[in-house]
């Protein structure tokens, strides 16, 4: 492994080519450089060696350049935050000046006055009025006809388009009314400098707050990035000394000590700790790091000081992928949405026609003043018109969801995943390292004669010390946790497919299987016999010890069922799900876990090739089915299911393999993936239907259809109001599911 | 009457040819092209500009997109048929690295559709 890290910069001051070999050789001539290669056209440059940004940034500045580190993710989120913040005080402030003008004016109309052109005193007083409202027009509104001309331009039309329209037909119309009376019926004589305003006014608060509500959809990510540590402190020239984690090289030594967050990936070399990973697993209890276990960035460091040799820095560390992985799959649409994108995709240019068909029937059958209320209902259809809710009814409900998964240890892939994890009926789950825990261990030792359980799990430690077989990890694993030492061993030998022998301390030990204890004719009573039995009932392996030819020990070796899966697998029944069981293992064992953990439905013997074969079993009836394995050996399984989990593993590649990773090793996790997408999916789909029966009802109401049946046509300032708070509901609709929780476990 | 009867209706068929008939001639001189390898995009007042991009297809490309428009709307860009988005912090360049298998046009929108661009991958000449 070497040294290097890898360090990105922005050039300013680069204005032609040449400049390139310049930077290029000033950043090679830094101590430490291995490779600087600049891509002029994005001016930035990428470093390669051991090194800082601070030194690269000064070779720069004498060469005559200025460079500013590419930021982080929390220096990103930061800025994005300010950013929203002044964009939001800068609406309100454009929310104050229309309203301020929009309010008056609707009170004058509504109690004290008529808003009509009569007199030319009116007409001074209106024409001052409606400078007054372009002035609001061009403070508060300058986006909406920018964007909506620039839109136009490129063949376009959006949100802006429709606002500039309904407000500038208001104005102009209102206009037209002030300069040209006599071409307008006198019933129709009606300014709507008031609905200019205030739509205006309305539709910028509305954004200010969808500003606020959309903030809090992204706190998930918010809360993953800032789990990532500012600082590290690494050991240098054999001082202490901290530094920002950007700098952190691969193969510093760096020290966390109690109350501080791991600032990096590593392998712990120094110390022993409890390290609360909960913020990146969901796994409550605290693990406990010794010399040679791996820590990860964004984890905190409950009790002891450690030292750590950090393995990947940078965008390389596993809290990092998980959340640039975050990050995509809030991004992703689930099918769900296409319908929505569709409509959004034509609706702008819908709605303006609806405009004008709404206009030319009232100018022809409306009462008097038919231009008047063709003018209204005209205006009244652009307003009313939200596209922005259809368009963000999906995203801001999977934006949300994804968080909240990934709060729960759960990262979804992508929004196909989400939809489809939504959906499942038949849960596949792989015995080993899924409804287990993936690693043998010493259950039960039964012993005959005089020997103590001590005194034999020592002996037959020693004697499996040597042995590569995964069993005799588990005998060594059992006598280290127990503090016992090995003893040197004389003339072992392994024999194949039944057990080892060897003496130990001038004794002759054996340790196999029963067919091992049949060939050295040891005599086993039947009371042993009736003991081995119950241990294989109950999927445990029973190994034979015999010492100086006469059994001592009986040692049951088995791989535990995990503390919860009853529990989780119980939560999968109760929400209908068909769970079944695939296992490599023989069917005695497979019968064992399936009975304890409460499936009915096994599949024991199965090669990893014939997985694949009994997911597309289950399809084929019907079935929409998750599977749940390793990640690695169970990929073409995974792969073949409709979504494939993979379970603990968090923090290597599975991530990116299957569509979902549960962090933690507990099944529960499967329950609160499908619980979550569930919520996810009602979330959605609450959404889009609001947005369809919204646009569907209000877009008709302001066209005046219901004005035969009950005398009213809308006013465009309830439809600008109407408008804007349409997405806010939808997006705070979506921050409802950061309340959701999964079912207590 | 029938002249606004007239009016109306031309004003629909403008409608119906500026925003969905018309196709920007498939001529990929109307498309910046991304020829060394990047380009920069400026999402402003509603827009993406250039709003039309080719790039060679199996080659790495970068856009740089620069997002000045503060509107919420304007902080996604999707890229839909090839599974790619990203968020668009204000006045801060986002480098979206692009490396098509196959060529063809493909949309690039915000989230909700209201900001289009396409995108021509074009294979070697």
């Amino acid at each position: 492994m070497d040294n290097t890290s890898h360090i990105d910069l922005l050039i300013e001051g680069a204005g032609c080519a040449s400049c390139v070999g310049k930077i290029e050789s000033a950043l090679q001539n830094v101590p430490g450089v291995n490779t600087a290669a600049m891509n002029f056209p994005l001016r930035t440059v990428s470093v390669d060696g051991v090194t800082t940004p601070q030194a690269l940034i000064e070779a720069v500045e004498n060469a005559g350049y200025h460079a500013t580190p590419i930021s982080s993710d929390a220096d990103a989120l930061d800025e994005k935050e300010k950013a929203d913040l002044a964009y939001y005080k800068r609406l309100i402030r454009k929310v104050i000046i229309a309203l301020g003008l929009g309010v008056p004016l609707m009170i004058y109309g509504l109690f004290i006055g008529e808003m009509t052109v009569s007199t030319t005193n009116e007409r001074i007083a209106w024409l001052i009025v409606g400078l007054l409202t372009a002035a609001v027009m061009y403070f508060s509104g300058k986006h909406f006809y920018v964007g909506a001309w620039k839109s136009f331009r490129n063949h376009n039309a959006n949100m802006d388009t429709l606002i500039a329209l309904g407000t500038g037909t208001a104005w102009i119309y209102s206009m037209v009314v002030v300069f040209f009376p006599d071409m307008v019926p006198e019933m129709a004589r009606h300014v709507y400098f008031e609905a200019t305003a205030m739509i205006i006014g309305l539709i910028d608060l509305g954004l200010a707050l969808e500003l606020k509500a959309r903030g809090r959809t992204s706190q998930a990510i918010k809360r993953l990035i800032g789990l990532q540590a500012k600082t590290a402190r690494v050991l240098r020239d054999q001082q202490e000394i901290d530094i920002p984690i950007e700098q952190v090289l691969l193969n510093d030594f760096v020290r966390v000590r109690p109350g501080e967050k791991v600032p990096v990936d590593g392998l712990v070399t120094e110390g022993h700790t409890n390290i609360d990973e909960s913020m990146l697993t969901g796994e409550p209890m605290p693990v406990e790091k010794q010399q040679g276990d791996p820590v990860v960035a964004g984890t905190l460091n409950k009790s002891g000081s450690i030292i750590f040799k950090a393995s990947r820095v940078g965008k390389d560390t596993a809290l990092a992928h998980i959340i640039n992985m975050v990050k995509r799959a809030q991004n992703s649409k689930p099918p769900i949405g296409r319908l929505a994108d569709i409509i959004a995709g034509v609706f702008v240019p819908v709605v303006m026609i609806i405009s004008i068909l709404s206009a030319m029937v009232w100018l022809q059958l409306g009462p008097d003043p038919a231009l008047a209320f063709a003018v209204v209902s005209a205006t009244t259809v652009l307003i009313i018109a939200c596209p922005c809710a259809l368009g963000l009814a999906t995203p801001m409900s999977v934006m949300v969801g994804v968080g909240k998964a990934a709060e729960s240890g759960v990262l979804i892939r992508n929004g196909q995943a989400l939809q489809t994890a939504s959906k499942i009926t038949a849960m596949v789950l792989d015995k080993t390292g899924t409804i287990t825990e993936g690693s043998p261990k010493v259950t039960q030792i039964h012993t005959a004669g005089s020997i103590s359980e001590q005194d034999a799990l020592q002996l037959v430690a020693s004697l499996e010390t040597g042995s590569e077989h995964p069993l005799a990890q588990a005998i060594v694993d059992s006598a280290n946790e127990k503090g016992i030492t090995t003893l040197p061993v004389d003339n072992f030998e392994a024999i194949a497919g039944h057990g080892v022998s060897a003496k130990v301390s001038g004794r002759q030990l054996l340790f196999g299987n029963e067919k091992l204890m049949q060939d050295q004719q040891i005599t086993l009573s039947e009371q042993e016999l009736k003991k081995a039995q119950s241990f294989a009932e109950q999927a445990q392996t029973p190994m034979y010890f015999a010492l100086d030819g006469e059994l001592a020990a009986i040692i049951a070796v088995a791989d535990p069922i995990k503390e919860d899966s009853i529990a989780a697998i119980k939560r999968l029944h109760q929400n209908n799900i068909r769970v079944v069981m695939l296992t490599g293992d023989n069917r005695a064992t497979a019968k064992a876990v399936a009975n304890k953990v409460g499936i009915t439905e096994f599949f024991a013997e199965v090669l990893p090739e014939d997985k694949s074969a009994k997911i597309a079993e289950l399809q084929s009836q019907g079935e929409v089915v998750g599977m749940t394995g390793d990640g690695i050996n169970d990929a073409p399984a995974l792969a073949l299911a409709n979504v494939g989990f993979a379970i603990g593993t968090g923090t290597d590649v599975a991530i990116e393999s299957a569509d979902i990773t549960l962090m933690r090793g507990s099944l529960h996790g499967l329950a609160d993936a499908i619980a979550i997408s569930k919520a996810t999916l009602r979330n959605i789909k609450q959404n889009l239907i609001g947005a369809f029966i919204y646009n569907a009802a209000g877009i008709p109401f302001a066209a005046g259809v219901f004005y035969p049946l009950f005398g009213v046509l809308l006013s465009p300032v309830i439809a600008g109001g109407a408008m804007a708070f349409s997405s806010l509901t939808v997006v705070s609709n979506a921050n409802r599911l950061r309340l959701f929780k999964a079912e207590d476990h | 009457m029938w002249i606004i009867n007239i009016i109306g209706l031309l004003l629909i068929a403008g409608i119906i040819w500026w925003f969905w008939l018309y196709k920007p001639s498939n001529d990929t001189e109307n498309y910046t092209s991304a020829d060394s390898g990047a380009i920069t995009v400026l999402v402003e007042n509603g827009v993406y500009q250039p709003a039309l991009i080719k790039i060679p297809v199996n080659q790495a490309s970068t856009l740089r997109f620069i997002r000045k428009d503060k509107t919420p709307c304007a902080e996604t860009v999707v890229f839909d048929g090839l599974d790619i988005s990203a968020e668009l912090p204000v006045d801060k360049p986002v480098d979206i690295v692009l490396t098509p298998q196959n060529s063809g046009t493909f949309g690039f929108t915000c989230q909700m559709k209201m900001y289009k661009g396409q995108l021509l991958v074009e294979e070697h000449r």
